[in-house]
């Protein structure tokens, strides 16, 4: 199998940059850690990789809000290394977790295609409740084209955020992403519940996300982004009831999507 | 230039969620119940555009298009002053000029980088208030909605046309006529100046100064206040103390010590003997001589760990004493050795207990409630953004930290091994990395020595920070690079003190000269003193070799870290100090670090006489609802409030986290985490505590918070033989000889117990001098002191993570097993505090048997025969029991009869809070094995019981049921005190 290079995007407060190529690294991509400055400097560099990956952290403080400096630095600067990666000839994949996410919305890139010209279609806006929060999330993968999500029904994964509750502009907006099966992933009731469109209460749905979304996927598939950690359920023993099982499975919930991003490859 | 002003509120049909938490804080606090609010953040922004240049500053950078809404215009137009509903009390708060604005330092730098002439931001809160009296405005402006040590409140509309802050400075060199002063005029510098320093220490600088035939300048008084701080130097510690109390195992023999250092003669000295005994095997790497002590982990990398005490800022601006607190123990890590990479924060607090009546706060104190809010979300905020998980902590409640409430930050570091060890080379340059240098945080070393007052609000503002943590996580991203390539020979963190601090420290041995014009400022307008002693956070210093600096500063400008050179480390045995080639300040490293007077003090420890407490035995209900009352008190009931605002899984290596079970709230004993993603080996963070029992014995306090952090480390899998324990000292005014006392009768006992354990003490800090005074409302003079607090944090080792235990009971039919000798124990036990009982036997450590417990204990997770295992301590078997079946949503069947043949009643068994005690749950097949071990090592281990499938405890002794408790009833009483929302 070819193993993909996967470019690691670094920026001021990135800090799940290590355990995110740490995660590719198993599923057999070759990944680098790269900041934003080297790019800027030198935007041919884009052409060594074939993912993109926007990690966790707070990039720049998340100052103003969750991933909008980063995403404006983006835009302002490298814009079209992001169109390489999104559109380009349609051979690379883009990964955005948590604050990674946060900077795709805000790029548009995830919502693209939907809702009217010059508007904004949905964002990532405050948890209800208001703050910052830790726990593991049961959750249940739609019909969808999503590259990494290919197989999988369902996963439980650890959320850590303050901004990630998914809002639509409007109800059409939420219905035209959800019939091209771009709502992804959803937060659901227990590990076997089912995607469900129905706003579920705290703590299945653990921000008031419209649609109970975790994850939203571009039209093509190729261009994912979710707030849940993938890379922080790797292994058996980070799961949080690991002590309770009598036998361990090899891998984590989240190692799949690593693995899928590398099988599209093949 | 224009000034603009960007209001960003809430769109229609969008929650005001800061509204609603201003709305419920102002209630909480008794300020008014049915106040209605709404919010908007704003920014001012002085730039050189038009309206709709501005307008697009707005929505592409600042609001967001879906859930919010701006209005933009010249800052003091009419629009900007319409309310948004119905609310008509407009309230902006916004920092003080020259007070860290890290949004504003962002948005300035994403502006400019998207094209818009931005000159300088400011950002602001603003509150619209509905009907309220007139009266009630001042109070919720001061307690609700602000923090005048920080920020300043404009009621009505704001009238700024500019922002710059800070004016030219011109250079005046001010010298301090110390050689005229008698001792009152001594005394009165000391005081006035800030530097709280002694008579007899300023007695020596002005004789010193007298030799030299000149008057200090007023930099070089600084200096050596810094210096000689008990912040910096610790030296009521480590200073002479004759000591006297009742000895140890007889009671009516006087115990008289006379100790040259007493740390160094207590805890030093028993990991001295540790390490010496253990010889070869000897597995500690520095300690009490770095910023952090450091053991062996593996054959790459050591582990290295350090807590720090925040205590001051935090009872002033809980935020950002809270944030630069856990801000400031991360560079400790950072600065140990040639610098470690930081994997996990630890955080413990002490508060009075929330409910406190807001008509009974002394003036100048803050409501614990807002202090606990403030602290959490100060931490959260700097920790989640280093990227560092917050594994580990506790938090108690007592009234007496209504003024001095303590914020214990602690983190450990991971240091490639042969990096341990630094050195100053002669002609090194003097680099400062990191954030620039402001007036913060001035006289925060000096500030931490002193007594807290009503008035210390308004005289030590200065020493209040906010925090910058994505600065130091851009430094923490250079530095660890820049060690890699071997740029530097030695580095520290400035901390308390500064520059004047670090550079001191590490021009100790060689000497230094600094350059004072040469350090990168906020704004203009510091004196050569401020700018050396000021605290700024997020700054570092390293010896850069000459023939490094272009690379480094290459390295720190590719990532936009600012780095300067100050001057260079020359072999002068001196520290001079020049600003724009003027010399300002020249003394001899000699006095500086060897010149303090010792400090003498007395130590007296007279404990109250034991009052018996005779603890009746309880009827099956009455101990129900003491479970439940205990389980509902403070310090045992659910953290999970704070628990959840922090990221305890950053980085990767989470495997026992602080919540645990299938529902993962159940209270976990320790961390668990692999510090190396790709090793099964791993490392195990436990804290003790329990201020209580100081007021019985302080000897036995400090005896069951090592016990108590051990047996939390061991309980999840640590070896035992290879725990490493740190001591943190809070306490009141140590100048009083009954005070000091009892903290030297806890070090003698610290000494004792790690000697015996074979625990190595690593590293410390003290903080003293917890006390705050009032004039009441009769006129009076009242102090509120500390009671003894010395937290115990534990760093232990397992060697493959796979076989760590939780807490949480797994499987009904398994067997329950009591380890550990229980006795009549109820001094200081969370039974009495509910039941309000005093007197009693405070907890004592049987040593010899806590080493073989904690072995055997060990051997058996080894032996992968326990399924789960909890300590037991506040509130003793009840509170284990029932917090390990519901943790696992199971139930337990106890018989206690065999067990209570001792002579205890039942509500003594299910209460007391004896040390070194386990509940142990395996599968019957192993129960046989496990007994036996512990049986043949004679370690006192009873078979209680079993884990049953319904919801119910259900203890029975001789007489049938004892107490019989519905565990959702446990689990809602030990939810609900800090359920908040």
């Amino acid at each position: 199998m070819t193993s993909p290079r996967v470019l690691i995007l670094r920026a001021p407060g990135t800090n799940c940059d290590e355990e995110t190529a740490f995660a590719f690294e198993r599923a057999g991509a070759t990944a680098e850690r790269v900041h934003v400055n080297r790019l800027i400097e030198n935007p041919a560099l884009k052409d060594r990789y074939q993912i993109l990956c926007l990690p966790g952290g707070f990039s720049y403080g998340d100052d103003i809000a969750a991933g909008r400096i980063l995403a404006t630095r983006l835009r302002q600067h490298l814009a079209e290394m992001v169109n390489a990666f999104v559109h380009g000839n349609g051979d690379r994949l883009v990964l955005g977790i948590c604050n990674g996410m946060q900077v795709l919305m805000r790029l548009g890139v995830l919502t693209e295609g939907v809702g009217q010209q010059d508007t904004t279609p949905a964002t990532l806006t405050w948890n209800n409740h208001g703050r910052f929060e830790d726990r593991w999330v049961h959750l249940a993968v739609d019909q969808t084209p999503c590259v990494f999500l290919q197989g999988v029904e369902r996963m439980y994964l650890p959320m850590a955020h303050a901004e990630g509750k998914f809002v639509a502009a409007d109800e059409a907006t939420l219905g035209l992403l959800r019939e091209q099966g771009r709502l992804a992933i959803r937060y659901a009731e227990g590990d076997q519940g089912d995607v469900q469109n129905e706003i579920l209460p705290f703590p299945h749905n653990p921000n008031g996300a419209d649609a109970n979304v975790a994850g939203v996927c571009d039209a093509s598939g190729r261009v994912f982004g979710l707030m849940p950690h993938p890379e922080r359920h790797v292994d058996a023993t980070q799961h949080p009831c690991w002590t309770r099982r009598s036998e361990q499975p090899e891998y984590g919930d989240g190692m799949v999507m690593f693995q899928n991003a590398v099988k599209w490859f093949a | 230039m224009p000034l603009w002003q960007i209001d960003i509120y809430p769109a229609d049909g969008q929650i005001d969620r800061e509204a609603t938490r201003t709305a419920e804080e102002i209630a909480e606090l008794g300020l008014g119940d049915q106040i209605s609010v709404a919010f908007a953040r704003s920014f001012l922004i002085q730039g050189d555009f038009v309206l709709a240049e501005a307008n697009r500053l707005a929505e592409t950078l600042l609001c967001d298009a879906v859930t919010e809404r701006s209005v933009v215009a010249i800052a003091g137009q009419d629009s900007l002053n319409e309310p948004p509903g119905t609310q008509t009390t407009l309230v902006n708060v916004l920092p003080k000029p020259g007070v860290m604005d890290p949004v504003a330092a962002s948005t300035i730098g994403a502006a400019q980088d998207a094209g818009f002439d931005v000159h300088a931001v400011r950002t602001l809160r603003k509150y619209w208030l509905g009907e309220l009296d007139e009266s009630s405005l001042d109070p919720i402006c001061r307690r609700a909605l602000s923090n005048d040590a920080i920020e300043q409140v404009v009621v009505g509309p704001l009238e700024m046309d500019q922002l710059d802050i800070g004016s030219p400075y011109s250079f005046e060199l001010v010298t301090v006529p110390i050689r005229d002063l008698d001792d009152d005029g001594l005394a009165q510098l000391s005081r006035e100046g800030q530097l709280y320093l002694t008579l007899v220490e300023m007695q020596t600088i002005r004789a010193h100064f007298v030799s030299l035939g000149r008057d200090p300048t007023d930099i070089e008084l600084e200096s050596v206040a810094q210096t000689w701080s008990e912040h910096c130097s610790h030296k009521t510690l480590a200073g002479r103390i004759h000591y006297r109390g009742p000895g140890l195992n007889d009671a009516s023999v006087l115990d008289e010590r006379q100790f040259d250092n007493m740390l160094k003669e207590t805890i030093f000295a028993a990991t001295q003997s540790i390490r010496k005994s253990l010889g070869d095997d000897d597995w500690c790497v520095s300690v009490f001589k770095d910023n952090a002590g450091v053991v062996t982990f593996d054959d790459d990398y050591h582990a290295c760990f350090k807590v720090e005490t925040h205590n001051h800022p935090s009872a002033l601006e809980p935020y950002g004493g809270a944030n630069t607190g856990i801000g400031g123990v991360i560079r400790d890590p950072m600065g140990t050795g040639m610098g470690a990479k930081p994997v996990c924060n630890t955080n413990v607090f002490c508060f009075a207990p929330p409910e406190t009546d807001v008509e009974s706060l002394p003036p100048g104190v803050l409501h614990p409630r807002r202090v606990m809010k403030g602290v959490v979300a100060g931490v959260r905020d700097y920790g989640n953004r280093m990227g560092i998980p917050t594994v580990n902590g506790a938090v108690y409640f007592d009234r007496r930290y209504l003024g001095n409430p303590l914020v214990y930050c602690g983190n450990v570091g991971m240091i490639p091994v042969g990096m341990e060890e630094k050195e100053v080379k002669p002609d090194d340059l003097i680099v400062a990395i990191g954030g620039r240098t402001g007036r913060d945080g001035i006289h925060g070393a000096t500030f931490s020595s002193a007594e807290l007052t009503s008035e210390s609000e308004s005289l030590s503002g200065g020493a209040v920070q906010i925090g910058n943590a994505i600065t130091e996580k851009m430094v923490l991203d250079v530095l660890l690079q820049a060690r890699d390539r071997g740029l530097y020979n030695a580095l520290t963190d400035c901390g308390a003190g500064g520059f004047s601090s670090a550079v001191g420290e590490m021009g100790e041995e060689v000497g230094a000269e600094v350059w004072l014009d040469k350090a990168p400022l906020k704004y203009d307008g510091l004196n050569y003193t401020e700018i050396w002693i000021s605290e700024a956070q997020e700054r570092m210093v390293l010896s850069v070799p000459a023939d490094s600096w272009d690379e480094l500063r290459e390295l720190c400008e590719s990532e936009g870290v600012e780095a300067a050179v100050l001057g260079r480390f020359a072999p002068t045995g001196r520290l001079q100090l020049t600003y724009h080639g003027k010399v300002v300040g020249d003394i001899a490293m000699s006095f500086l670090h060897d010149g303090r007077p010792p400090v003498i003090r007395d130590a007296v420890y007279s404990p109250s006489p034991v009052e018996p407490l005779d603890v009746p035995e309880l009827t099956a209900e009455e101990n129900r609802e003491s479970l439940l009352a205990v389980m509902g008190s403070l310090n045992v009931a659910s953290k999970e409030w704070v628990i959840r605002q922090y990221d305890h899984e950053v980085q990767g290596g989470s495997v026992v986290k602080p919540l645990v079970g299938p529902q993962c709230d159940g209270p976990g004993d320790a961390a668990v985490i692999r510090p190396r993603m790709e090793s099964h080996r791993g490392l195990v963070i436990s804290c003790g505590m329990n201020p209580h029992y100081g007021d019985f014995d302080t000897y036995h306090m400090a005896a069951s918070a090592i016990d108590e952090a051990m047996r939390n480390a061991v309980a999840v899998g640590a070896d035992p033989s290879r725990i490493a324990i740190l001591d943190n000292f809070c306490w009141g005014y140590t100048d009083r000889a009954e005070t000091l006392g009892s903290l030297v009768r806890a070090a003698i006992a610290c000494q004792d117990i790690a000697i015996t354990l074979g625990t190595p003490f690593i590293s410390g800090k003290d903080s003293l001098n917890n006390e705050f005074s009032f004039h009441n409302a009769d006129g009076q003079r009242e102090t509120i002191s500390i009671p003894p607090s010395l937290l115990i944090s534990a760093m232990g080792q397992i060697d493959d993570v796979s076989k760590a235990v939780t807490m949480d009971a797994k499987t009904a039919g398994n067997i329950v097993f009591l380890v550990g000798t229980t006795k009549d124990e109820l001094g200081g036990s969370h039974l009495a505090l509910v039941r309000e009982w005093t007197g009693g036997d405070v907890p004592s450590v049987d040593s010899i048997l806590a080493k073989e417990t904690f072995l055997r204990i060990h051997e058996a997770i080894q032996n992968r025969w326990i399924r789960s295992c909890h300590d037991l301590s506040e509130g003793g078997l009840a509170v284990a029991a029932a917090e390990m079946a519901m943790a696992g949503g199971l139930g337990m069947k106890l018989d206690i009869s065999k067990a209570t043949t001792s002579g205890l009643n039942s509500t003594q068994f299910l209460f007391s809070e004896s040390n070194t005690r386990f509940l142990v749950e395996t599968v019957p097949a192993n129960a046989g094995e496990f007994e036996g071990l512990l049986n043949s090592v004679g370690v006192p281990v009873c078979r209680l019981g079993t884990i049953e499938e319904d919801n119910q405890l259900v203890v029975t002794a001789a007489d049938g049921v004892v107490m019989q408790v519905a565990l959702t009833d446990a689990k809602a009483a030990w939810k609900k005190p800090l359920d908040w929302s």
